[in-house]
């Protein structure tokens, strides 16, 4: 690999805080005109309520604010920009056609409360879209409120537990594998639960053996993920199921990883009663620099009369909100989700039907298999077996040359790669865990394994180099510690003309 | 259409490296009684053109603000964004960002997160705001949750007149904590009965919630129930549905709030038929070690450099897993990029012009109702942009359905929500309906001056 080919360093601008520049009276947009009496606000609004300024406040221009963003934009890594093979986080190409069509007006200038009679193409969007969810997962019904992964979890067990107050109790405890997300304990713990961790087997799954013996009738449910965090396909996920069941519990599936098995195996057919999706995941919501997601949750009929509120159904020819459902848990949040996102991953499953949804699939195990087989050479990889969507390796033979996961982390920068996500799972030391995606080319994976293996070459020739990276990075870096140890989380200077310290 | 760059051959010349003959035997590990014996039923595959067509077509069966005057408010608010906004936010580097992880190459998303989080100190006059929850009504939520972290104590005072829904989620996330919500109900000002809140109040209290402007549209008087819940030695909840007031009305931080929460959409974000929206969640310094969600803080790097990175994660789920503040991970990111590109491009005095503007606007058309014949204005109190009406006559069905026809869409019918304000509707006015619309308002419903 020729040095000219990567991560180039680009004319990266300075760029202060918008509270350090403009000066007073400055302004970046316009307001519709006045075309009302110009009452005094001391005359509409009494005088102890009133504001009269925000010292600190920015005050710049249009032209300010653009170069402002765009410059801040510059020092971003995005999936438009390169490969991002962040393990567990699904960080696909999201289609641009996509972008266009949540921003129709009949979208997104539309009210949540107007009447339903002139909101009929976004009910029916949902009303298919849930369809379509359910036909995918294998599920009967699904709750489309959700506003991200987590929020489903914490849905799905507020399913489950309402349930099980509806048959006497709502019992004590959830268990949770330790190869789990740290959403899945968190949102159990939200929902009143204690949480038991079951043990993975030496093979990276789940075991029977080990669920049988956790199981008791206090157990409300367990919390799987399939495939799970390993990239491995729980093989005996049925059995698992059919251990809970019998003691009366639940089976919930954390559906981050669906994107490996879509078209191939539904999670409703192998013993879940709930589970997530993660649309800005499997279904190319883009990730927003940390959202807006969707976390639609799929459950089982017996599950239904607990849904949130409304559900959209169809009466005739008309869909309307349903509100009535007696039983419901409630509300999660407030309208009907993240609607924004549902329009596009509607969009993508219209645009990739049947056949192109299950080439996801097959895509994405192909590449993160063949990613998997050209860097056990050099990286020490824990589960040795064919792996899903993503493969996990450790940082075990870079550790004698005192060459770590971060450090390698790191040095991908400088190759012009994001990492892939690093000590998580937690069962793998070290762990560097890699989803390629079926949206990269074989021409970017090389690229990328090229780069593994020269940081590897690197870490045994001249390990600081790897150590001492970023090299290429507008900054090096960072002092977290710094960061923790004194907080400084808002800018508290004086603004340019203003004279007057920030709001405290 | 796909998206999948690899041909056949490639995916062929792929499986013949890693060693295998097809990608069946990829999947050879997925038992086979658990496999999917057919093809999903779902329709087939659309083009790009194709895809277009029909999704223009179903937007085209809603109602959209453009086409019609809207005076729907109720959490949802219909602002006027600067074409600059999302400009800047749909640049791919912010959109296609994941959460910022690795610091070094997420500058941007950082420092953006970081002057949104000053921005919300600055408005609600507090001393700490995190990177977004996932909407108002969540982030009151994750208060009450919080509350009850930081005294231990088991029981909200819970006023009517805060938004239904916001309610409803905190009902449904506090009660599995065994957390208990107390209703109080509002004076004919349409504000909070500070009488029913002493009343409610005890040393079993954890926080007293409000919301100003309330549900109502009116303005509470927060001091005074700051003073009353710090004196049974509860915490006082701020909730703000509508951001754009806190250009003319006084912080809740002034007013003696511990928490303020709300929605941010107003701010850079769409009506989008109700989300993404924008979670805001604020408090004081000495309690951010019991705040959710992501922080950004300010640091250096090796050579001495500005940065920010995430900090202070020992609260969160990856890290303390059951015993983290929260299980927030995913928040709005891009919703809040786009909340700090508007406040940037509003600034002091354009914050202050546009609240102003919908205080006058709201005035006028107060003031204009109140003379129509048929109907009153329900409550006394100050309002921002919402106010209450009262029909006399017809029922609030029939008058939206007399505007409707006239391309209005209405208030919100309070029945829905409070039986006993059945015969009210909820105006909400912004910016964005002109003199014009109001007065059709007002002609259209009818009953003469």
């Amino acid at each position: 690999m020729k040095d000219e080919t990567i991560g180039i360093q680009g004319l990266a601008f300075h760029e202060p805080l918008l509270f350090e520049q403009g000066s007073q009276g400055r302004r970046g947009c316009s307001l519709p005109e006045n075309d009302v009496p110009e009452v005094k606000p001391e005359r509409l609004l009494p005088k102890k309520l009133l504001r009269h300024d925000i010292p600190g406040f920015p005050e710049l221009s249009e032209v300010e604010v653009v170069r402002h963003f765009t410059r801040l934009s510059q020092w971003n890594y995005g999936v438009d920009l390169g490969f991002y093979p962040l393990g567990s986080c699904t960080m696909k190409y999201s289609p641009k056609i996509n972008e266009e069509v949540w921003k129709l007006p009949g979208f997104s200038r539309a009210h949540p409360y107007q009447p339903e009679s002139l909101a009929q193409g976004a009910l029916e969007l949902m009303f298919e879209l849930e369809q379509y969810l359910a036909e995918v997962s294998g599920m009967d019904r699904v709750s489309l409120q959700p506003a991200a992964g987590a929020h489903g979890e914490l849905l799905g067990m507020m399913l489950i537990r309402a349930y099980l107050e509806s048959k006497g109790s709502p019992r004590k405890r959830v268990l949770v594998p330790d190869s789990a997300h740290g959403t899945n304990p968190a949102s159990a713990a939200i929902c009143g639960y204690q949480c038991v961790q079951i043990k993975s087997g030496p093979r990276g799954y789940v075991e029977p053996q080990a669920v049988a013996e956790a199981m008791d009738e206090d157990v409300a449910a367990i919390m799987v993920t399939n495939p799970n965090t390993l990239g491995l396909f729980e093989e005996q996920i049925a059995e698992i199921a059919k251990i809970v069941h019998s003691k009366g519990g639940q089976v919930y599936c954390d559906g981050a990883n669906l994107n490996a098995i879509i078209g191939i195996s539904r999670p409703g057919d192998t013993g879940i009663d709930v589970l997530h999706f993660n649309l800005h995941k499997t279904f190319s919501v883009p990730h927003g620099g940390g959202g807006p997601g969707a976390g639609p949750v799929g459950l089982k009929a017996h599950l239904a009369p607990f849904m949130p509120v409304p559900v959209v159904e169809k009466k005739g020819k008309r869909f309307v909100l349903n509100y009535n459902l007696p039983s419901s848990v409630g509300k999660v949040r407030a309208f009907y989700g993240h609607f924004a996102a549902l329009v596009r991953a509607y969009a993508y499953i219209r645009s990739l039907g049947p056949s192109g949804l299950r080439r996801v699939a097959e895509v994405s195990v192909i590449n993160a298999n063949y990613l998997m087989s050209q860097l056990k050479s050099h990286y020490h990889l824990p589960y040795d077996k064919f792996c899903k969507h993503e493969c996990v390796f450790s940082d075990a033979r870079q550790i004698p040359y005192d060459v770590h996961t971060l450090d390698i982390a790191k040095r991908l920068m400088d190759y012009g790669f994001h990492p892939p996500t690093i000590y998580f799972p937690l069962i793998v030391r070290g762990a560097l865990m890699i989803e390629p995606t079926e949206t990269e080319s074989r021409e970017t994976l090389d690229q990328f394994i090229a780069a593994m293996k020269r940081i590897a070459e690197e870490a045994e020739r001249d390990p600081e180099l790897v150590r001492s990276a970023p090299h290429k990075t507008k900054v090096s870096r960072l002092d977290e510690v710094k960061a923790a140890r004194q907080p400084n989380l808002r800018w508290k200077g004086k603004a340019p003309g203003q004279g007057g310290s920030s709001a405290g | 259409m796909q998206y999948i760059p690899n041909t056949e051959a490639d995916c062929r010349a792929m499986l013949d490296v890693i060693g295998v003959r097809s990608s069946e035997e990829l999947f050879a590990d997925i038992p086979s009684k658990l496999r999917l014996k057919r093809g999903l039923n779902l329709a087939p595959p659309l083009s790009e053109a194709g895809l277009w067509k029909h999704m223009r077509a179903l937007a085209s069966k809603n109602a959209d603000v453009d086409q019609y005057s809207s005076f729907l408010g109720a959490g949802a608010y219909n602002h006027f964004l600067p074409a600059a906004v999302s400009h800047l936010v749909f640049r791919a580097e912010f959109y296609t960002a994941y959460t910022p992880y690795q610091p070094e190459i997420s500058q941007g998303t950082l420092q953006a997160i970081y002057e949104y989080q000053t921005l919300i100190c600055q408005l609600t006059g507090m001393e700490v705001g995190n990177a977004s929850m996932y909407d108002g009504s969540s982030a009151l939520a994750e208060a009450l949750l919080m509350a009850h972290r930081i005294n231990g104590r088991q029981e909200v005072v819970m006023p009517l007149a805060v938004h239904p829904e916001y309610r409803m989620v905190c009902q449904t996330y506090a009660g599995k904590l065994g957390l208990r919500l107390h209703d109080v109900p509002s004076t004919d000002r349409g504000t909070t009965d500070l009488k029913e809140v002493k009343a409610a109040l005890s040393d079993r209290t954890c926080c007293v919630v409000v919301q100003s402007p309330n549900f109502f549209g009116a303005l509470e008087m927060l001091d005074e129930i700051a003073e009353a819940a710090h004196g049974a030695g509860a915490l006082l909840v701020v909730a703000v549905a509508e951001a754009v007031s806190f250009g003319i009305v006084k912080s809740p931080g002034e007013c003696g709030a511990d928490i303020v929460v709300g929605e941010g959409q107003s701010f850079g974000n769409h009506l989008n038929f109700g989300g993404p929206y924008l979670g805001f969640f604020a408090t004081k310094e000495a309690y951010i070690r019991s705040m959710p969600g992501r922080l950004v803080g300010q640091t250096e790097d090796k050579a001495g450099r500005t940065g920010y990175v995430l900090t202070l994660s020992t609260r969160e789920q990856h890290i303390r897993r059951d015993k983290a503040t929260s299980n927030i991970c995913t928040n709005v990111g891009l919703c809040a990029l786009a909340a700090t590109v508007h406040l940037a491009l509003l600034g002091r005095s354009g914050l202050r012009e546009l609240a102003l503007l919908n205080l006058r606007k709201t005035a006028y058309a107060k003031a204009a109702i109140s003379k129509l014949r048929g109907y009153e204005v329900r409550f006394s109190g100050p309002t921002f942009n919402e106010f209450v009406v009262r029909s006399k006559k017809r029922t609030p069905a029939q008058v939206n359905r007399a505007l409707l026809a006239k391309k209005i869409i209405g208030g919100l019918e309070l029945g829905r929500f409070y039986p006993d304000l059945s015969d009210c509707l909820l105006i909400c006015v912004t910016e964005q309906n002109s003199r014009e619309e109001i007065d059709a308002l007002c002609k259209a419903m009818g009953g003469g001056r």
